[in-house]
């Protein structure tokens, strides 16, 4: 049997934690080869982490504990190497990428510095180590890299910043780059570029690329092989495309299904009479900075409205400025006849029970000291003329079942749910005053492809039952097309297109929104390699 | 009937609740027994021991702790007059912690209350109230208290006053410094989508949340207090004899430190256990009241990770 470049075999690891010893990975064997991309794909909690890790050595013990298995690279086992001999390999042989590029690029040194660094650490002459890092800014395409050798890591954008991470890994030139989440952070634009960033270096090195990621779009675009991971297990393995084609396992079967973008688009109806919400040349001006240049479009009673962007294009500052948590600069936004921007506080506070917000990150939205009964009851104290105390019991009770969770969570407080269930809360402390219109501000962007689906569907089901309207904001447009009426693209501040949601995916207008849809990334390896193509040809990957 | 029945159930549940929180941290167990033993002395001490405390005998100057030949009252010694320190420390509990606990909770309350309104309002009085903390800390706080309390009479209420005054900066510039944070967070962005007051995201949603920090400087606090109050006592303007407190025995021995330990030992030592279960306690408390810290305690207090 030939040798693999990297070999993990029964691999189990345990972390002992007050509340008992959790077994991360069990048992979990696999391969790379020079010149292959292996994904390991898998939700939060999955464990797809843990095994490259344990190849970094970064897990630390205790709390962490090898159970069992051997790391093979080059038929050398890792696990019985000195901590000195495991150096020499770190960064030299094996490299690291990781999904938030700011966090591990230290903000003191120019990253000219801090590329150099890493090959003086490991015995390279300073002049050539500047010289090869001239080269690496380079080649993963920053631009003006002799000044950028010289600037700070705050000084570049997310998507120059990973690139920077890739330089800085490939400094040495080694065998294995193992890639965690590395695109997760990134704009859709963005994550295609740093991608095929990713497999140019791969081709022209030779590398194994090891990526660990939880989006099936990532698989499809760049991965050969993939293994998918459950609760600590391999569940399976194999070529992507086959896997994508013919999932053997239940769990990958689920997962694929969930994946968003695959259902029918809902059917074109004009609603007519007086909208729900009318934003008219709204702005909002942060200093010199204008964060939103006069956007204007309307929602009507129970339609859906979705409006998509990059980071940066002003779509959470619409959100802010619609419910006046921040005081916009200009323009109008009219519910029912009325501009809720000239209103007093106190015809705020009535028009506030209307209007109702769920928030990106269901870990912060709710007050971590206040149980799921108080977070939800809290809107009667605040509106005490929606429901007699008497009745709250019970209308949490119903909230609660309403949004999917049991009536004895109510006692609970937010941590002892997952990030899914916290959602739901969240869901029921804005259904608590019986809104009209609910913003949602990136509400499924933090949860797994799974859970995501299951709160969508949720919506969507409140949408049918009690006649709401909602504004929904997200960065990614297969999210948007099985649940939006109509889509509103954004681009710095500006409405760049807007339409039916089957007009906006199936005859995009704009350039910008061709741009924003052929970088997104589709589920199947087969589409992804044809839409891939047709972005070669059309030179439609946006600089 | 059946109405009050079960809420002294559930008030005896939330008791029981307590002390089993309580019993699995047994340091946090034995401070507040400590404690429990301090107040207790506090309250009744001078009622029952303030003629011991004071009679003196001067045949028993500076006498030598552990010995019972003068009965059991000079356990710890006697102090250059002759006085038992057993009786004295006891008794001066009631003036110790009258100030130290007057002044702490002051200067807590008083100081986070202007730490709330500076750090949750955009308005001129947050800068107005924060120059006021420089103003008070950039003045020498032992200069302030000798030129208020040559001014006024240097009895309990102003000495609490003149050290409440002092403190209110480190309460102050915390609270503040914890609400322009939390401010930011997203639950309390929910809640004014929700049109919840302010009056009610301050003392709802935020003060919850920076209590335990507050707490903590609170009890750390107190030592430098009983410490403060005691250099005072040794300027003259603090407590005056006949009255007494720990922080002023401390000072009193101080000329017979090489002979006579005991003077100022005794009484360092309640200041040093009193602050430390003060600590514990609190430590302790920070726990117990955060939801998602709590199962450490439920676990049965096994220490691990």
């Amino acid at each position: 049997m030939a040798e693999h470049l990297l070999e993990v075999r029964n691999l189990s690891v345990d972390f002992h934690t007050a509340a008992g010893t959790v077994s991360a990975v069990r048992n979990v064997s696999w391969h790379l080869d020079r010149g292959e991309t292996l994904a390991i794909l898998g939700e939060s909690g999955s464990g797809k982490s843990v095994s490259a890790s344990t190849i970094m050595n970064l897990i630390d013990m205790p709390p962490g504990e090898i159970k069992s298995g051997e790391v093979l690279f080059e038929g050398r086992d890792l696990l019985k190497m000195t901590d000195e001999q495991r150096r020499e390999l770190n960064g030299c042989r094996i490299a690291m990428i990781f999904q938030d590029p700011l966090s591990h690029l230290n903000p003191v040194y120019t990253v000219g510095w801090q590329i150099c660094e890493m090959m003086t650490v490991h015995d390279v002459p300073g002049d050539e180590a500047k010289a090869r890092t001239l080269e690496l800014l380079k080649r993963v395409g920053i631009p003006n890299p002799e000044a950028a050798m010289g600037k700070y890591p705050h000084e570049f954008s997310g998507g120059q910043r990973q690139r920077l991470m890739i330089a800085m890994a490939l400094a040495l030139k080694p065998d294995i780059l193992i890639a965690d989440e590395p695109t997760t952070a990134l704009d859709v634009t963005v994550q295609a570029q740093v991608l095929a960033l990713l497999e140019e270096l791969q081709r022209e090195t030779g590398m194994g690329l090891l990526l660990i990621t939880h989006d099936l779009g990532v698989v499809a675009e760049i991965a050969d092989r993939v293994v998918v991971m459950n609760k600590g297990e391999i569940v399976e393995t194999g070529d992507a495309a086959e896997v994508y084609r013919n999932p053997k396992h239940p769990y990958t079967k689920r997962l694929i299904d969930a994946a968003p973008g695959k259902g029918e688009t809902r059917d074109e109806e004009d609603r007519l009479g007086e909208p729900l919400l009318r934003v008219d040349r709204l702005q909002q001006h942060y200093g010199g900075f204008h964060a939103l240049k006069g956007a204007s479009f309307s929602i009507m009673p129970g339609e859906t409205v979705a409006i998509v962007g990059e980071s940066g294009s002003g779509k959470s500052t619409m959100a802010r400025a619609i419910l006046r948590l921040d005081e916009p600069s200009g323009g109008k936004v009219i519910w029912k006849g009325r501009d809720l921007l000239q209103m007093t506080s106190k015809e705020l506070f009535a028009i506030r029970r209307d209007i109702q917000m769920v928030f990106q990150d269901p870990t912060q939205s709710l007050n971590p000291r206040m149980t799921v009964y108080q977070i939800i009851s809290e809107a009667w104290i605040v509106h005490p003329d929606i429901l007699p105390k008497a009745r709250w019991k019970d209308r949490v009770a119903e909230l609660l079942v309403q949004v999917g969770l049991s009536p004895e969570m109510a006692k609970r407080y937010p941590h002892q749910f997952s990030g899914g269930q916290r959602q739901r809360i969240a869901i029921a402390r804005a259904l608590a005053l019986e809104p009209k219109l609910i913003i949602c501000d990136e509400a499924v962007s933090a949860l797994d492809v799974s859970i995501q689906a299951q709160v969508i569907e949720l919506l969507d089901g409140l949408r049918r039952d009690l006649g709401l309207s909602y504004l929904f904001i997200a960065h990614d447009l297969p999210v948007v097309r099985d649940f939006a009426d109509r889509v509103i693209v954004m681009k710095s501040g500006e409405i760049v297109e807007e339409g039916h949601v089957g007009q906006i995916f199936d005859a995009p207008r704009m350039p910008y929104t061709k741009a924003l849809l052929a970088a997104s990334l589709d589920p199947d390896p087969e589409v992804q390699a044809a839409r891939r193509n047709a972005r070669k040809s059309e030179g439609l990957v946006p600089a | 009937m059946s109405q009050t029945n079960t809420t002294t159930v559930k008030e005896r549940g939330r008791v029981g609740t307590f002390i089993r929180l309580l019993w699995a941290d047994k340091f946090a167990f034995f401070a507040a027994l400590f404690l429990l033993v301090v107040v207790l002395c506090a309250i009744f001490g001078p009622i029952w021991l303030s003629d011991e405390a004071t009679r003196q005998n001067l045949r028993g100057r500076n006498a030598p702790p552990f010995e019972l030949s003068r009965g059991f009252l000079y356990i710890l010694g006697a102090d250059q007059l002759g006085r038992p320190l057993l009786p004295r420390i006891i008794v001066a509990a009631q003036n110790t912690m009258a100030v130290a606990a007057g002044a702490v909770i002051c200067s807590m309350i008083i100081g986070s209350a202007l730490g709330l309104v500076a750090g949750y309002s955009r308005s001129r009085w947050s800068g107005a109230i924060m120059r006021l903390g420089d103003v008070i800390m950039s003045f020498p706080s032992l200069l302030l208290a000798v030129i208020v309390l040559y001014m006024l009479e240097p009895s309990v209420a102003n000495i609490v006053l003149v050290l409440a005054i002092t403190r209110i900066p480190i309460y102050l510039r915390t609270t503040r410094a914890e609400v322009l944070e939390v401010r930011e967070r997203m639950f309390i962005s929910a809640a004014r989508v929700m049109g919840t007051s302010d009056r009610r995201i301050v003392f709802r949603h935020i003060l919850p949340v920076v209590m335990p920090t507050l707490i903590t400087i609170a009890t750390l606090d107190f030592a430098f207090v009983m410490l403060a109050e005691s250099s005072l006592s040794f300027l003259g303007i603090g407590i005056q004899p006949p009255e007494i407190t720990w922080g002023l025995m401390v000072s009193q021995g101080r000329p017979y430190l090489t002979n006579a330990w005991w003077l100022s030992f005794w009484p360092g030592l309640a200041i040093i256990l009193t602050t430390l279960s003060l600590n514990l306690l609190s430590a302790w408390m920070r726990i117990a009241l955060d939801p998602v810290q709590r199962w450490r305690l439920e676990m049965g207090g096994r220490k691990n990770g």
